[in-house]
């Protein structure tokens, strides 16, 4: 083991780190499911926190990779929840549920991509930073649209509207409601497990790291580091931006895929879509380290586990969580604790740190 | 046919004539440099020259094709490569990763080769670090470049990985802004030699903007003095240096 990892270089081994962690977790819980160790409280997290470390990572990409801040993550995972369970509730029995799931997802990441892409055509010719505020914009808008669509079938087909079930112009005793406004889409078969999460987290990975160590993976970092030198090189600026964008959203909607076929009720509310939550991955790519998609999984993992673990201590449990917050800020970024870690090379297994010494500069 | 053909080029900044009526002409394989006193215009010819600027008037050719108000990208490819005067690398990346970004044209590979890691992902990579590699060498970039982050190499040395991240991308014609400033004289003379041996080995047209007049002296054959976004005056190294006008815009009386 030893040896294979100092025959790798330095990135490679990195990687080998980040899945390794996953897969290890995976197996450790695994072993601790099947002796009946594990309680019932800690097994429904499961498959949320898979959800919540693909998005962790997805908006690493962005933050992290990019540069750029996006803080509407959560609208990208409500359209890939909503497309994927809508197409799960019309396909019905009709195919066979695991192969009907593997359609839904990459129906999920597809509609997020599209959404994500035709977000940054406009956004990301004006150079400066509107990303962030068209962000917000765009996860309030979709959680209101969700909140307001009414969709059915009868035998004439589909039917919408964005006001009441009754303006669908549906056959109300045939008919069938896919999506009924507030209520959201019910009904939709709980696919999702921990191993498929796993999986989705590890694909989401295996893209999003070889994107990173490639020609176009350092096309887009640097355009975060210089866009003007980017550009003096030949760096298309647009389009990469646009690459890392949509790649981003398509996972998001991978994740929100993965999320919706875990509840059997999905309604738009602002504590799963809202604002709330975007700034919650948020939180989860600064505290990883921003750039460094395992930390990004560890501080989701960790902060999405306290306040459930707390819930026996009720009283105290916010400010418990509001202090671990805090810890969990200075070991990461406080400059001396940088440089301990740094300097016993602890940074490789926990979260990787920037260099910037801040030498030369404008 | 000269390779870079510049005719009464302008602009101005409000009521600023920053640059105003420039012509320059440059043969392949010239070294040429580009002198004048703070604020005379001398970046400013380079942003327009790279499309950073859009001149107000004027013509810009290389190689006889017109390449006024193009974009940077495209300036670029069609063979102008530059260094800046407040050092602009990839802070974040490593010292060969800098230099693998000025190659992202050279050698190309999709992004679904990449992400799957397919043959190609591979033959590119491979490319681009021995290509990297042979151009860091030239400056004695090479050690421990895949473990340095750009920030953290000292300040000569990043001006030396802009100009390899510049010659990366395969210029026709490079230019320098300032490459000796911050540099002490050892580091300056080591870099006299480089700029030399890149201009021979690698038959490179150079054009360089400097303050050091050693440097300016000692390897630029041709020069062109700008002072108040005017010319003041063009020609022989020698020539130019020796004209009262020139000491006189130097000393500033
Ligand atoms: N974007 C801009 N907007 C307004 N004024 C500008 C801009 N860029 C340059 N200038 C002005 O144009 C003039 C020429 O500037 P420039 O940077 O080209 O000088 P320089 O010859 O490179 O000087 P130095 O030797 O100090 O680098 C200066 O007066 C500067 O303030
Ligand atoms: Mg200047």
């Amino acid at each position: 083991m030893k040896k294979i990892l100092s025959q790798m270089d330095q990135t490679s081994r990195n990687d080998f780190i980040t899945y390794g962690m996953v897969i290890g977790a995976f197996a450790v819980i695994s072993i601790l499911q099947a002796l009946g160790i594990l309680s019932s409280q800690i097994g429904g997290l499961l498959v949320p926190l898979c959800v919540y470390s693909i998005m962790a990572v997805s908006l690493n990409l962005v933050v992290g990779i990019l540069g750029e801040l996006s803080i509407g993550h959560a609208g990208f995972m409500c359209l890939g929840a909503f497309a994927s369970a809508f197409f799960t509730k019309c396909v019905g029995d009709g195919m066979p549920s695991m192969l009907r799931f593997v359609i839904a997802i990459l129906i999920g990441g597809l509609i997020a991509g599209v959404f994500g892409f035709l977000i940054g055509i406009p956004v990301f010719r004006l150079n400066g930073d509107y990303l962030a505020i068209v962000t917000l914009a765009f996860g309030e808008i979709i959680k209101n649209v969700m909140n307001s669509l009414y969709v059915g079938r009868d035998a004439n087909g589909f039917h919408f509207s964005l006001s009441s079930a009754n303006d669908m112009g549906m056959d109300a005793l045939n008919g069938e409601m896919l999506i009924n406004g507030p209520q959201g889409i019910t009904g939709t078969p709980r696919n999702s497990t921990f191993l498929i999460g796993i999986l989705i987290l590890l694909l989401s990975l295996f893209v999003i790291l070889n994107l990173i160590h490639s020609r176009q993976g350092r096309a887009i970092m640097s355009v975060r580091d210089n866009h003007i030198a980017a550009e003096s090189v030949g760096i298309n600026i647009t389009k990469y931006k646009l690459m890392a964008f949509t790649v981003s959203a398509v996972i998001a909607g991978f994740a929100g895929a993965l999320y919706a076929h875990n509840l059997s009720s999905l309604a738009a509310t602002s504590a799963r879509f809202g604002y709330n939550m975007s700034i919650m991955f948020l939180v989860f790519v600064v505290l990883g380290g921003i750039g460094s998609s395992r930390g990004a999984i560890i501080a989701a993992v960790v902060l999405t586990l306290i306040p459930e673990l707390l819930r026996p201590i009720a009283s105290f449990r916010m400010l418990l969580y509001s202090i671990i917050l805090i810890v969990m800020m200075i070991v990461n970024w406080s400059p001396a604790s940088r440089a301990f870690m740094e300097k016993h090379k602890l940074n490789r297994f926990l979260f990787k740190f920037k260099k910037s010494a801040g030498k030369g500069g404008k | 046919m000269a390779l870079l053909e510049i005719n009464n080029l302008s602009i101005s900044f409000g009521g600023l004539r920053a640059v105003d009526e420039f012509n320059l002409s440059i043969e392949q394989g010239d070294l040429y440099g580009l002198i004048g006193p703070n604020g005379a215009g001398k970046t400013t010819v380079f942003n327009l020259l790279t499309g950073v600027y859009k001149p107000n008037e004027g013509i810009i050719r290389l190689d006889g094709r017109d390449i006024t108000g193009k974009k940077p990208i495209e300036i670029n490819k069609a063979g102008i490569a530059r260094t800046f005067q407040n050092i602009r690398l990839f802070k974040q990346m490593s010292v060969l990763d800098n230099v693998k970004v000025g190659l992202h044209n050279i050698y190309r590979c999709p992004p679904a080769a990449s992400i799957l890691r397919l043959p190609a992902y591979y033959e590119t990579e491979k490319k681009m670090n021995e290509r990297a590699y042979e151009l860091l060498s030239v400056f004695g970039l090479d050690k421990e470049a895949d473990s340095t982050l750009a920030s953290n190499l000292p300040y000569g040395r990043q001006r030396k990985l802009e100009i390899a991240r510049a010659m990366a991308t395969n210029p026709r014609l490079l230019l320098l802004d300032e490459p000796a400033a911050g540099m002490n004289p050892n580091e300056t003379q080591e870099l006299m030699d480089t700029i030399h041996y890149i201009r021979d080995s690698f038959g490179m047209t150079i054009l360089l903007i400097e303050h050091d007049m050693k440097l300016v002296s000692g390897i630029c054959e041709k020069l062109t003095v700008l002072n108040f976004g005017r010319i003041l005056t063009q020609g022989e190294t020698k020539k130019v240096l020796a004209n009262p006008e020139v000491i006189k815009a130097y000393l500033g009386e």
